[in-house]
């Protein structure tokens, strides 16, 4: 077991993880933060998508260690400072872009680092851009359409609400 | 959209904020003081004796508190079946002992063979891995029909055979329909395969015991679709416990797609090992330990035969079904190829005799149990596809032969025993051509083709018994328990309302649904009104959630309760305003006098119940609070019709989806979104059985198909946005809500629509391709097109 320390969501945190503990296992067993989930052992599902140092990165394919001194962001994270949702948090609820909820931190995560590399994405691009996040819930219908209006884009042509 | 909030509007999902934030509550969420893990040690062999298991050198191994095998289980009961199927010769099905953990024998990769319990799941696993097991090889029962064969290894040597029931039905008919055959016009029969599935909820299985010593109290924690039937099934076969003493929580769980209904080996070990130990035991399944222990879906091999007279009337309908059981029977595992199965094979049409048999068969795999649909996709396909195949021998419009055979009286008693209440199968056909753009697909085929892509379209109708079940009914056909469902509605003090389900929430949205219901009977705010769900310990003894019946029968029990809530609520207002009890109107949120100005408002009244100053006490108790259990009379019997257009690339048999649209009727709509929500979910897990997705064993009963890297989920590039329509409705006419449920009808509508369309693509472009099984696989196409 090692002391670590990172940042993690803006607050410095420290922890023990012995060397072949997972980031995602650091998260969420060692620092209590378990928005962060687990859907596979392949690194194939994207459930435990997370921020290491402002590039997406998917905690099962990471140790805690490996993470030393590095600024993590996690789904707890993501909302507004007043604890309000932020812009794409709103548009996934306000598209039902989730119905079980596991997958979606990893969606969250994953439609944050798209929209700062894309601001505008096109449905191809989005959908090109999931390809790393499984859900078995939604179709991805409306996790498509609620990162196009999370990018501000005009969803109201796209069948169905 | 009404603007209350109520039935029939898109409310926003409430339960959101909390799944957007990190802050849901899943099982592997919940960690207990004192808590140990445990780690399966899982048999990688498919079928063999288990001479020895030696735990010595593990049992020393750091952080170890005990080591389970199966001589600790040996008198501890089996894990239950809930159904027993009675065979076309009046024999009950055979039913082998299926222990919690292995003993003598293993029979399917990935059955348990030891659990160690430890401080640490690093420690658990370091230490399974020094477990020593002698296993003697047998060979392996994997291929159904080499399983039937005179003298194939048996899977249970207590059985007579590797066959489970043979089920006949209607089995008076049978003659009948062959006599219908003799005298047909026309006979198109197909074989086909219903691929074998695995249901894939994102969250994998959990489970945590927990055992109280200073009041003998058991608590599991569990992902479970119906935290009730666990405890029943659990408590009482397996290891007696009374469900006083045994207390089941499901809390937020991560999608269950009837693979969550079942109770599961794992369950058993941590609340029995709990109290061994004295220490709570969590289990957190793995991917891959998910696809070696959660029930699988589908599986059928089955031989159609539909027969026509000369003016295209069906008139006779005929199959053949071997149904893959797995090693051990799953909790409803036998009832899916049979009453799930056979009761809908009319379909939506009038075919006057039909009959189904179906052999259920052990295999040295996984148990195979329900997964969305249930028996009823494995139906629909059959059926629909036939009706293409026959179409093209015919040489007239699918679409028009469906039509002419549509069933157009309501109610309408099928000859496979079921008696469908409404529908109208001619608007929902008229709603699809219209979404689907029928008449535009010429220009759109013109234009693939000048591109050099074959475009094809295909259509299918399905109906589904859903809302299960009418418990008298289920009783004789086997079922080992009842399926109505219970609601506690609780008013308290001051107005607000909490509804205690015994429906079960993993990803429906019942939490913001249920709530609308309420809020139109009383015409409160939803806001006031709370979903209490998923713990046994505070809702009344329910069913759970599968077979799209939450809203139809759950939904159905709420109303009842809140109906009581309303009657005594009256007699209370007719108190207040001293006036007669019939005189009494709630509307609003207020009672009136009917034809005066007086009124007490919702708040009024509840607190006079709870605050019994001016009460009339001799008439009526204080307070509040009401209980309903609902049997549901029938099924309700959602319906609709699917197309699906694709576009193949004939050089490498690849195609991608190119539109789906479904016209549906799923009678009355509480809230539009969450509905539309099903069934884009159920399209894209019918459009992962058609194109993607097969679970394979090789001969070993080794299986193939064993993570994501080599089971094929799904993605978001797989399918594109989806047409969906419910604006077709035939409120169900014996439940209070004239709903019909929506859960399942996406994944049961779809395969035929995407299978039809592939073929329909390929007859378009010169190629005599009747059939391919799915999942329709780049590779398996070029194949076929190569002849």
């Amino acid at each position: 077991m090692t002391e670590l320390s990172m940042t993690v969501n803006g607050k410095t945190v420290t922890g023990k993880a012995e060397g072949r503990t997972l980031l995602v296992t650091f998260l969420r067993e060692e620092l209590k933060l378990t928005g962060t989930h687990v859907g596979c052992d392949t690194s194939q599902c994207g459930a435990c998508q997370v921020h290491v140092n402002g590039q997406p990165v998917k905690s099962c394919t990471m140790f805690a260690a490996e993470a030393e001194g590095a600024d993590v962001r996690t789904i707890e994270g993501m909302a507004n400072a007043d604890g309000s949702l932020s812009v794409i948090q709103q548009a996934f609820q306000d598209h039902h872009g989730l119905q079980c909820g596991f997958c979606t931190p990893g969606m969250v995560m994953t439609t944050a680092a798209l929209l700062k590399e894309n601001p505008k994405p096109t449905e191809a691009e989005v959908r090109e851009y999931l390809e790393g996040n499984i859900c078995r819930c939604t179709g991805y219908h409306n996790i498509v359409k609620s990162i196009m209006a999370a990018s501000g884009q005009d969803v109201s042509a796209i069948a169905a609400e | 959209m009404p603007a209350d909030g109520g039935i029939g509007a898109s409310n926003k999902r409430r339960e959101d904020v909390r799944f957007l934030t990190g802050k849901g509550r899943y099982t592997d969420d919940i960690n207990l003081l004192g808590q140990t893990y445990v780690h399966f040690l899982r048999s990688d062999v498919a079928h063999g004796v288990l001479k020895s298991v030696d735990v010595a050198e593990a049992a020393s191994m750091p952080g170890v508190v005990k080591i389970f095998t199966g001589e600790d289980f040996a008198e501890v009961g089996g894990v239950p079946c809930g159904w027993q199927v009675t065979d076309r010769f009046g024999e009950v099905m055979q039913e082998p002992r299926h222990p919690v953990i292995a003993h003598g024998k293993v029979r399917h990769v990935g059955e348990i063979i030891a659990a160690v319990v430890a401080e640490s799941h690093a420690e658990a696993r370091d230490a399974a891995e020094a477990i020593e097991v002698d296993i003697e090889d047998l060979p392996a029962v994997v291929d159904m029909r080499a399983a039937l064969a005179e003298g194939s290894t048996k899977v249970h040597d207590d059985l007579t055979s590797n066959l489970c029931y043979d089920w006949g039905f209607v089995e008076e008919n049978k003659e009948a329909v062959n006599a219908a055959f003799e005298a047909a016009a026309h006979v198109t029969t197909l074989e086909l395969v219903n691929n074998r599935l695995v249901a894939n909820p994102m969250e994998p299985r959990v489970a945590i015991g927990d055992y109280a010593p200073g009041t003998g109290d058991s608590t599991l924690y569990t992902t479970s679709q119906n935290p009730h039937v666990i405890r029943l099934l659990m408590g009482a076969f397996v290891l007696g416990i009374p469900e006083h003493k045994l207390r089941v929580v499901a809390p937020d769980v991560g999608g269950g797609f009837g693979t969550k209904i079942f109770h599961y080996a794992e369950e058993a070990f941590c609340t029995f090992a709990a109290k061994a130990v004295e220490r709570p035991v969590k289990w957190v399944s793995s991917r891959s330990e998910a696809f070696i222990s959660d029930a699988h879906g589908r599986d059928h091999v089955t031989k159609i035969e539909l027969a026509l007279d000369a003016e295209n009337n069906f008139t006779a309908l005929r199959t053949d079904t071997m149904a893959n059981m797995g090693a051990y029977l799953s909790t409803f595992a036998p009832s899916v190829p049979t009453w799930l199965h056979g009761t809908l094979m009319a379909g939506n049409y009038k075919t006057p005799l039909i009959y189904v048999n179906v052999k259920a068969v052990f295999t040295n795999t996984v148990p195979v149990d329900a997964y969305r649909g249930a028996g009823r996709p494995e139906a629909t396909y059959q059926l629909e596809r036939v009706i293409d195949k026959a179409a093209r021998e015919l040489g007239v419009d699918p679409i028009a032969l469906r039509r002419q055979n549509f069933i157009t009286e309501f109610p309408y008693a099928t000859p496979v025993a079921v008696e469908y209440d409404t529908g109208d199968y001619v608007a929902t056909m008229d709603k699809l051509e219209e979404l689907a753009d029928l008449s535009g697909f010429e220009a759109r085929r013109a234009e693939a083709a000048a591109r050099g892509k074959l475009r094809g379209l295909g259509v299918n109708c399905y109906i589904e018994a859903c809302g299960i079940a009418p418990s008298n009914l289920v009783g004789q056909l086997g079922a080992r328990a009842g399926l109505y469902e219970s609601a506690t509605v609780r008013v308290n003090a001051t107005g607000g309302v909490v509804v205690m389900t015994g429906s079960h929430s993993h990803g429906q949205g019942h939490e913001t649904s249920f709530p609308q219901v309420i809020a139109d009977m009383i015409g409160i705010a939803p806001d006031m009104v709370e979903i209490v769900h998923g713990d046994t310990a505070n809702t009344p003894m329910g069913m759970g959630t599968y077979g799209s019946r939450s809203i139809a029968v759950g939904g159905s029990a709420m109303v009842r309760a809140a109906e009581k809530i309303i009657n005594k609520a009256k007699k209370i207002a007719a108190h207040l305003m001293e006036a007669a009890e019939a005189d009494i109107e709630l509307k609003d949120g207020a009672f009136s006098v009917a034809g005066t100005d007086k009124s007490v408002a919702w708040g009024d009244v509840t607190l006079a119940a709870y605050v019994p100053h001016n009460y009339p006490l001799e008439d009526i108790e204080p307070g509040l609070e009401e209980t309903a259990f609902y049997d549901p009379a029938n099924f309700t019997y959602p319906s609709g019709a699917y197309a699906c257009e694709v576009e193949l690339d004939p050089e490498t048999g690849h195609f991608t989806v190119e539109a789906f649209c479904a016209a549906d009727d799923f009678g009355n709509i509480i809230n539009p979104m969450i509905v539309d929500g099903q069934v884009h979910g159920g399209i894209a897990q019918g459009v992962g059985q058609s194109m993607l997705e097969n679970c394979v064993y090789d001969s070993e009963g080794q299986l193939m198909s064993g993570s994501y890297m080599d089971y094929a989920m799904p993605r978001a590039t797989d399918v594109p946005f989806f047409n969906v329509d419910h604006s077709c409705q035939t409120p169900c006419t014996h439940n209070p809500l004239g709903v019909k449920g929506c859960g399942e009808a996406g994944a049961i509508g779809s395969p035929p629509a995407l299978v039809n369309a592939v073929v329909d693509a390929l007859q378009r472009g010169g190629h005599d391709i009747t059939h391919i099984d799915m999942p329709l696989s780049p590779s398996r196409v070029w194949q076929a097109m190569q002849g």
